[in-house]
């Protein structure tokens, strides 16, 4: 399994008569973290959703593990992990049940760890609460949780780190080197500037976009 | 200890389609009853069309128990596609609807899983109460097994058409105006169908036919329309 896990060609998109990025071209290895940055607008948003297959507005060639993405969208699923812009965490459930159906929703959430995923994004005790009586950063933890249960290899994330205090951030970091230790590649957004981790490289969108 | 872990293990192991569609309709139904005052709309709209009509038409047991089939079958019509738009927009707006497009699983079963919630909470509990309320109109004795069973049969396929309407519709913000105008000429045939499947009833005709229709419209939606909502559910999340 040599190459690059994902690989993008001449990535090109367009969003209301304005050029988000034109002949974007880059690779991720196993191992890597790939931090998408940009001004607010520049597209890092767009480009994760690409990126992850639910959005098709672009042109141009996305490979995962050397096949075009398209004929392998199962497999590619089945491999990735991805947390958007919204949550996804339904308020009126609480974290436990929230993720439960995430965890019959995608085979690589280990259902058995539940509790103890919670446990580790700082939700002890809140098991049992409606989503909707949590804060805003305790509802994005619910679905970071989600990170604790998986062993998919990609994880795309945007904008992980909004909202997550100082402590939860740096646990998240953490769990992240973990992930590319053990041989994960990672894309993510965030303006924040990752600390300790040596294998973060920068993709930045400003210089991409035209007019 | 070590038997509980074992035993979770094989569990996780056979979560499958089967699974997932039991855990998705699980959820949905659980977020239907915990928002009580949407799970009683489709209800209330039907009960109230139901009361109003007498005062607006007439009130002579003859006459109601003539417009009764049809009066019955288009306030459950239009209390189902009331309660289409919401189907999806949760989801949509809080962002698990991309976590279920992007899931590995088949769509279909989600799909499947949630039109089924919503049909339990709709469809069926206004067959349920539509004898009750058939009495209000003088809908004679004999045609209440025609109503029930068309009743029954037709209104999953109102839920499953009025799916894909919501399902192309969950990305604008308005689009309650826009599903009703996708969705009722499909309705049409159900409604003309069901109707007649009461009627007959009420004069003593076999009804075999109407719900033999009846089945072969369901039967249709479910095998198509999930796969039409799923394709739906990806061109409005990726818009």
């Amino acid at each position: 399994m040599s190459g690059p896990m994902l690989k993008v060609e001449n990535l090109f998109c367009e969003r209301d008569d304005r050029v988000l990025f034109e002949g974007l071209g880059f690779s991720v290895d196993a191992g890597e973290i790939v931090q998408i940055e940009g001004a607010n607008g520049s597209g890092k948003t767009t480009l994760l959703r690409i990126l992850s297959g639910l959005s098709r507005n672009y042109e141009g060639e996305i490979y995962w593990r050397g096949e075009p993405i398209d004929d392998v969208r199962d497999q590619f699923c089945r491999e990735l992990l991805y947390f958007g812009h919204q949550p996804g965490v339904k308020a009126l459930l609480t974290p436990e049940e929230n993720l439960r159906w995430y965890c019959a929703l995608h085979p690589s959430l280990d259902a058995s760890r539940v509790s103890e995923a919670l446990e580790q994004v700082g939700l002890r005790g809140f098991e049992d609460v409606p989503c909707h009586s949590l804060s805003a950063g305790q509802h994005r933890r619910v679905s970071l949780s989600r990170l604790y249960l998986s062993d998919a290899p990609l994880w795309i994330l945007d904008e992980p780190f909004t909202a997550i205090d100082k402590r939860g951030v740096a646990a998240k970091e953490a769990l992240i080197g973990r992930h590319i230790a053990r041989g994960g590649s990672v894309i993510l957004t965030t303006h924040q500037d990752l600390q300790g981790s040596s294998a973060v490289r920068s993709i930045n969108l400003d210089q991409q976009g035209g007019t | 200890m070590a038997d509980l872990l074992t035993n979770a293990a094989a569990e996780q192991a056979q979560i499958g389609p089967g699974g997932l569609f039991m855990a998705t309709l699980r959820r949905d139904l659980m977020l239907s009853l915990r928002r009580k005052s949407e799970l009683v709309n489709p209800l209330i709209f039907f009960l109230m069309v139901i009361t109003l009509f007498p005062l607006g038409v007439s009130p002579e047991p003859g006459f109601l128990a003539q417009l009764a089939p049809g009066a019955l079958w288009v306030a459950a019509l239009l209390a189902t596609l009331l309660s289409m738009d919401g189907l999806f927009r949760t989801d949509f707006d809080d962002g698990s609807l991309e976590q279920l497009l992007l899931s590995p699983q088949p769509l279909f079963i989600v799909v499947l899983a949630k039109v089924l919630a919503h049909w339990m909470l709709s469809g069926l509990a206004l067959t349920l109460v539509a004898p009750v309320i058939a009495v209000m109109l003088f809908l004679p004795a004999e045609g209440m097994p025609g109503l029930m069973l068309s009743l029954l049969i037709g209104t999953p396929t109102l839920s499953l058409v009025g799916a894909i309407g919501a399902a192309l519709t969950v990305g604008l913000k308005r689009g309650g105006v826009l599903i009703s105008l996708l969705v009722l000429p499909l309705y049409i045939p159900v409604l003309i169908f069901g109707t007649s499947a009461v009627q007959a009833a009420v004069t003593g005709l076999p009804l075999g036919g109407y719900l033999a229709l009846l089945g072969a419209l369901l039967a249709l939606g479910l095998a198509l329309a999930p796969l039409a909502i799923g394709a739906a559910l990806r061109i409005s999340v990726s818009g």
